[in-house]
């Protein structure tokens, strides 16, 4: 392989490196998050040290889940699929490097600043301004490596994957800086440069966009590669994939007034929000007939292969929770579940079920792929991962249901004298058995994270394992 | 908003679903909803292939569907810029007008409740309850579902009052709130004198464990300084809201260290003013259920 000149091999070094990450951050992450589910059970465990308190720590769990352990997904199988779907070797070898060196960089003050308290207060954009600017520059670089691939194909035509992996990252760029303009006090602490309502409105046109292209758009990418290739079978249509990815790219950027309802917002912004989230119901089922219908003539796989398992049920939580987005964006329906548990369970559903599920399946296709195996040291321990992340997701969204369905109606009943019938501790009481179930699912998740990082382990140190990396192209 | 935004915000919200419905349209087959294909569109990426299947159906129709709900629903809310929408409809005529049937269905009853005095309403069961379903949601954050009050916030069932606890004094507490203001002391009285003060104060109270001799030297210090708001006797002024120090009740604790607290940053405690939040008719009746707390006891 060394005698093939580098631009004739693909780079894994990098897909390497940021694929075992991305097992080692989502344990991080998912550990977080059960321990915050954990502290909602057990007050106590809120400690009398601030840095472990559960306001710091819950962004530090969205950011590890979101950025570190879906980003370094995201990374990992957008560097290998843009390579084999082009034919050609990453633009520059030197710059992906600095991308992975950069994020685990980003990761790495995030998890040091967001405890200590260091915090510019927008959701998913908790990290100060040092950060963003890192944070932008990196992402320039991905930018510039995953399009100058794009640039440098042998083909004419560029794969569906890819069109969703360039949406996701010019639209994440543009997010990122619009959303993160601020004024600096020192080097720890700005203010945002928009005023009030505006400020609101341009947090959750990053928000819901975060959720729109990062957790959407970059993961159909993921879907878009990995699936056909699991199943071995043709995508199920070409012109499905057009309409679904121009519709959705293009409606899902109207969504976010949706989280402002009922708020200090104009009337006009609310209604846009709400009718575009409804439109939005087709562009993003389409993804998911899209990956289903690809395994048509292929449905008895999914009794022998539990990767492709992996991926299959993946897509079913994901249209079930883009079914469920669009009617909590109803403002009479969102009236009820706002601010309830309702609304965490949903972002789960499609957090746990749909980007943490279809990114393990990736991985179990991709890493055996990046040490000259064929498969995972054990497909067994992979079946039980299965089960596990489904059950732990199963419980974690019904919980949520069963309580944000609960509060909302205990928050709204009125007696006979229009007095309300519950205080909110009432309420809140009512939640324990919720969050007791939602504290063991997110559990059973991440037991089911450390059977993968055992998997890992045990497959890449096996003695036919080596890890390539100038690996020759194929046709 | 101007006639360029209305205009902007409408070309462009109606330009996404047309956009959309421009697309299936050039998308759908021209034989329309032919069965499935085995067709590839003929490219390859590593080993990938794609069919050229006919979108479905049902997906299509539903497409169509919410596309035609959301021009309607244009038509007849408030989303296209300036246009009001065939309704009139808007958040706050919404709200209004649930507020008014509110008032329209329960505000007979609190009037007829706000026109008995406290007293009366204190030994009135429907009364009380209603009080203690308000009191649960607007004060309880503070003063606890038992209303027992916590650090920095008044038990009120104790029947110990720092403005008063007559019906009208309660009453007026609720209305316009009141702000606490102990000054901080120690550029005043210095160190030492913070730490004498405070065992002058405990001895007042009662607690055996003072040293007499920093007592007595904070007796003096006590008379110049604190006498004025807590009195000579440290029994405290309701007008001034300066507590009774005597009868070892404490809103921030009675250990020497809390009281030296008090005396060296000063305590400054809020009680919201609930008159325009509440109401006076329901201010009223919360006033009744306070005041029957402390007669229970």
């Amino acid at each position: 392989m060394n005698t093939a000149s580098a631009n004739e091999t693909y780079n894994y070094k990098v897909v390497r490196q940021f694929a075992i990450m991305t097992v080692v951050w989502g344990i991080v992450g998912m550990a977080v998050g059960v321990l915050i589910a954990a502290q909602l059970v057990w007050p106590d465990l809120n400690t009398q040290y601030p840095w472990f308190h559960f306001g710091r720590l819950r962004p530090l769990h969205t950011n590890a889940v979101i950025f570190a352990f879906g980003g370094s997904a995201l990374f990992a199988t957008s560097y290998y699929a843009v390579q084999r779907t082009t034919q050609a070797r990453l633009f520059s070898d030197g710059l992906a490097a600095f991308t992975f060196w950069g994020w685990q960089l980003v990761i790495l003050l995030a998890a040091i600043t967001l405890p200590l308290g260091i915090t510019s207060a927008k959701e998913y954009a908790e990290l100060e301004w040092p950060i963003d600017i890192l944070i932008a520059v990196v992402w320039v670089s991905y930018a510039i490596v995953f399009f100058g691939t794009i640039m440098k194909r042998k083909m004419k035509h560029i794969y569906v994957a890819n069109w969703f992996f360039g949406a996701f990252i010019i639209t994440v760029a543009v997010l990122h800086i619009g959303n993160s303009l601020a004024v600096p006090v020192h080097f720890a602490k700005s203010y945002s440069i928009y005023p009030g309502a505006i400020d609101a409105m341009i947090q959750w046109w990053y928000g819901h966009n975060a959720v729109g292209f990062f957790l959407t758009a970059g993961f159909l990418g993921i879907m878009y590669y990995f699936v056909p290739k699991q199943a071995e079978r043709p995508v199920y249509s070409y012109r499905l994939s057009i309409v679904h990815f121009w519709a959705l790219i293009s409606i899902y950027i109207w969504a976010g007034p949706h989280h402002l309802h009922y708020s200090a917002l104009p009337n006009w912004a609310q209604s846009a929000g709400m009718v575009m989230s409804l439109v939005l119901l087709a562009p993003s089922w389409g993804g998911m007939i899209n990956g289903m219908m690809t395994l048509s003539g292929a449905w008895h796989k999914l009794r022998t292969d539990p990767v492709l398992r992996f991926l299959v049920v993946s897509l079913s939580f994901y249209g079930m929770s883009t079914f469920e987005g669009p009617m909590m964006s109803i403002k009479t329906v969102n009236a009820l579940s706002h601010n309830t548990d309702w609304t965490i369970g949903h972002v789960h559903s499609g957090a746990l079920g749909w980007v943490a599920m279809v990114s393990i399946g990736a991985l179990y296709h991709l890493i055996p792929r990046l040490y000259g195996l064929t498969a995972m040291y054990s497909s067994n321990l992979v079946n039980i991962h299965f089960w596990l992340s489904t059950i732990g997701t199963v419980l974690y969204i019904a919980s949520m249901w069963v309580n944000g369905i609960m509060q909302g109606l205990m928050w709204r009943a009125v007696n006979a004298d229009g007095t309300l019938t519950y205080s909110f501790v009432e309420a809140l009481n009512a939640s324990y058995p919720g969050y007791m179930v939602r504290a063991l699912g997110g559990f059973i998740f991440l037991a089911g994270m450390f059977l993968m990082a055992y998997n890992v382990y045990k497959t890449i140190t096996q003695k036919e394992a080596v890890a390539i990396d100038g690996v020759a192209q194929t046709a | 908003m101007t006639t360029f935004w209305t205009i902007w915000i409408t070309v462009i919200s109606l330009g996404s679903l047309f956009g959309c419905t421009w697309l299936l349209w050039v998308t759908r087959k021209s034989e329309p909803f032919q069965s499935e294909t085995s067709e590839t569109m003929g490219h390859e990426y590593d080993g990938i292939e794609e069919y050229d299947n006919p979108l479905p159906k049902w997906w299509l129709y539903m497409f169509m569907a919410t596309i035609v709900f959301g021009l309607v629903y244009y038509l007849l809310y408030p989303g296209l810029g300036g246009f009001k929408g065939l309704f009139g409809w808007t958040q706050e005529n919404q709200w209004e007008a649930e507020v008014q049937a509110a008032e329209a269905k329960y505000g007979p009853l609190y009037a007829e409740l706000a026109a008995q005095p406290i007293e009366a309403l204190a030994q009135d069961t429907r009364a009380i309850r209603m009080g203690q379903r308000l009191f649960a949601n607007n004060c309880a954050v503070c003063h606890g579902s038992a209303a027992r009050g916590s650090f920095g916030f008044p038990d009120l069932t104790d029947n110990d009052w720092l403005y008063g606890g007559t019906p009208d004094k309660i009453k007026e507490t609720l209305l316009i709130g009141r702000i606490a203001a102990m000054p901080a002391w120690e550029a005043v009285i210095g160190a030492e004198g913070i730490t004498q003060v405070a065992h002058y104060v405990r001895a007042m109270s009662g607690q055996q464990n003072v040293d007499k001799a920093l007592a007595d030297r904070g007796s003096s210090l006590y008379a110049a300084n604190c006498a004025v708001c807590h009195g000579g006797d440290g029994k405290g002024i309701q007008s001034l809201g300066a507590p009774n120090l005597t009868d070892g009740v404490w809103l921030y604790g009675g250990t020497q260290a809390m009281v030296e607290a008090s005396l060296r940053n000063g305590r400054n405690g809020v009680m919201p003013a609930f008159k325009d939040t509440l109401g006076e008719e329901r201010v009223h009746l919360v006033s009744a259920y306070v005041y029957s707390l402390s007669k229970d006891n």
